[in-house]
């Protein structure tokens, strides 16, 4: 079914409708813009419903600082972000931020893992951390295992229940007055005397700024507007178990429990294309290296698995930018669009109005690939 | 056995009946029940109270779909009643809230 637009004109244009499309529409919609999100079918290939939570910046940035700061401005933004999601819809999106560890099995992985984070903090010193032995980690994490060097600790990481946090942008851009398209994918856009003109189906819709956030879909609605997005898919296996008593109270890189009791085991990178299905060997072996630090975890069951597929550019890192032949149309991606939901609403969306560029974005332009 | 439930087992060929224990409580009951049907057929057939609002469940579509009949089978927590059929000694146990790892 072709849904028909409440009307063909509109302030912005967001292509995408999952994490990254739904926070910057959001963030345009509270702002009093007059926004439409043009969602791809029910079955598109949809990162924003696999993610595993964290909101997380420890040991990012190591080739590209600004990344590690831009995770950090967002980690800082997110408690505010999720207090006005819940004051304005009523949904808790479950957002803590009580500091995260990095495990580490082996002394020498430890050590690697503690140089990496000593780098990054005489670089920005706001990237704190802490190196903890088995014993000082024994006493954060009772459950933890007796095959565990240490770990790193950093109080800059988090961790978010993302459906939830899904939900509740959805439903503070409706009550913002935002409209939504389902169904809707963009099968062109073209410029047309300083607007832009969107075909859905036999839909046309006009929109004097567009924003990309289509996930992989941005690859080829880029280049229709000026502008460049060589993202592929990177699968990443998830699982989650029965809900059980408390156990773990800060997020780790490979495990973390819910605030209903779950756990989420996570998570594999895998080269395969656009395929997101779920394999056994990949799951045995993440389910091993979780009942590796917590052996506690061997009889728990699980419950569901899934696949679903990272957004990933050739260097991983973000790309934003404005269109120089086709100014108003904007790209926004990345493949963490839990950690830097924050920014995006906040940050991003005053720039895509108008305001300058943040020079935290100033790597994130796609010309970096161009040989 | 005498009880409170509306749930009646019906008259079939049976090939005889089974002790289990009911959170310490020994019932006879069909050989042929499975672990649900036997909850639902001795009394109270709330089986659990939920991990996050701590509301009351019952055994309900007792055909593996629902999970609201989780409860303790032999030790190990969050069993399927309804896909478990009882057997001579089996100890069933109501579940508060999640279950422990610890």
């Amino acid at each position: 079914m072709q849904k028909n637009f409440n009307t063909s004109d509109y302030d912005v244009a967001v292509v995408g409708g999952g994490l990254v499309g739904m926070a910057i529409a959001f963030g345009l919609a509270k702002r009093g813009q007059k926004v439409i999100v043009c969602d791809g079918e029910d079955n598109a290939l949809r990162a924003a419903r696999g993610n595993f939570g964290l909101v997380w910046v420890q040991g990012k940035g190591t080739k590209c600082l600004h990344y590690a700061r831009w995770s950090l401005h967002s980690a800082d933004a997110w408690q505010g972000f999720s207090d006005d999601l819940e004051s304005r819809t009523g949904v808790s999106v479950g957002f803590q931020r009580p500091g995260g560890f990095n495990l580490a099995l082996q002394p020498d992985e430890l050590a690697t893992k503690a140089a990496t984070m000593q780098g990054l903090f005489e670089a920005e010193p706001r990237l704190k951390y802490q190196v903890l032995d088995r014993s000082a980690l024994a006493e954060r994490l009772p459950a933890i295992g007796a095959d565990v060097a240490g770990a790193i600790y950093s109080p800059n990481d988090g961790h978010v229940n993302p459906l939830y946090t899904l939900r509740a942008l959805f439903a503070a851009y409706e009550q913002a007055g935002g409209e939504y398209a389902p169904n809707a994918g963009v099968s062109n856009i073209s410029s047309q005397g300083g607007a832009f003109r969107l075909t859905v189906g036999d839909n046309t819709l006009h929109a004097a700024r567009v924003v990309l956030a289509a996930g992989l879909g941005n690859r080829t609605l880029a280049p229709m507007v000026g502008l460049s997005a060589p993202v592929k898919p990177l699968r990443g296996q998830i699982m989650v178990t029965e809900r059980v008593r408390p156990f773990l109270a800060y997020p780790t890189i490979y495990v973390r429990q819910t605030l209903e009791g779950s756990v989420m085991v996570g998570d594999s990178a895998e080269d395969v294309g656009f395929n997101d299905n779920v394999t056994p060997d990949v799951l045995a072996d993440i389910a091993r290296r979780a009942i590796a630090p917590f052996p506690i975890l061997k009889n728990v069951r699980l419950v569901r698995a899934w696949g679903a597929l990272r957004v990933m550019t050739p260097d991983g890192l973000p790309i934003y930018e404005e269109s120089t032949t086709h100014p108003g149309a904007f790209l926004a991606t990345c493949h963490s669009g839990v950690t830097l939901a924050a920014a995006h609403c906040e940050t991003i969306v005053p720039w895509i109005l108008g305001a300058d560029r943040p020079t935290l974005l100033d790597p994130f332009y796609a010309k970096r690939f161009a040989v | 056995m005498q009880n409170d439930s509306l749930f009646k087992t019906l008259p079939r060929v049976t090939d005889g009946t089974v002790r289990i224990f009911i959170d310490d409580t020994p019932y006879q009951v069909p050989r042929s029940l499975n672990v649900a049907a036997a909850l639902l057929a001795n009394g109270s057939p709330a089986c659990r109270t939920t991990v996050v609002s701590g509301a009351k469940r019952a055994p309900f579509c007792m055909m593996g779909v629902c999970f609201d009949c989780l409860v303790e089978i032999d030790g190990v927590p969050n069993r399927q009643g309804c896909m478990t059929t009882v057997q001579d000694g089996m100890r069933v146990r109501r579940m508060q809230g999640a279950r422990s790892i610890a």
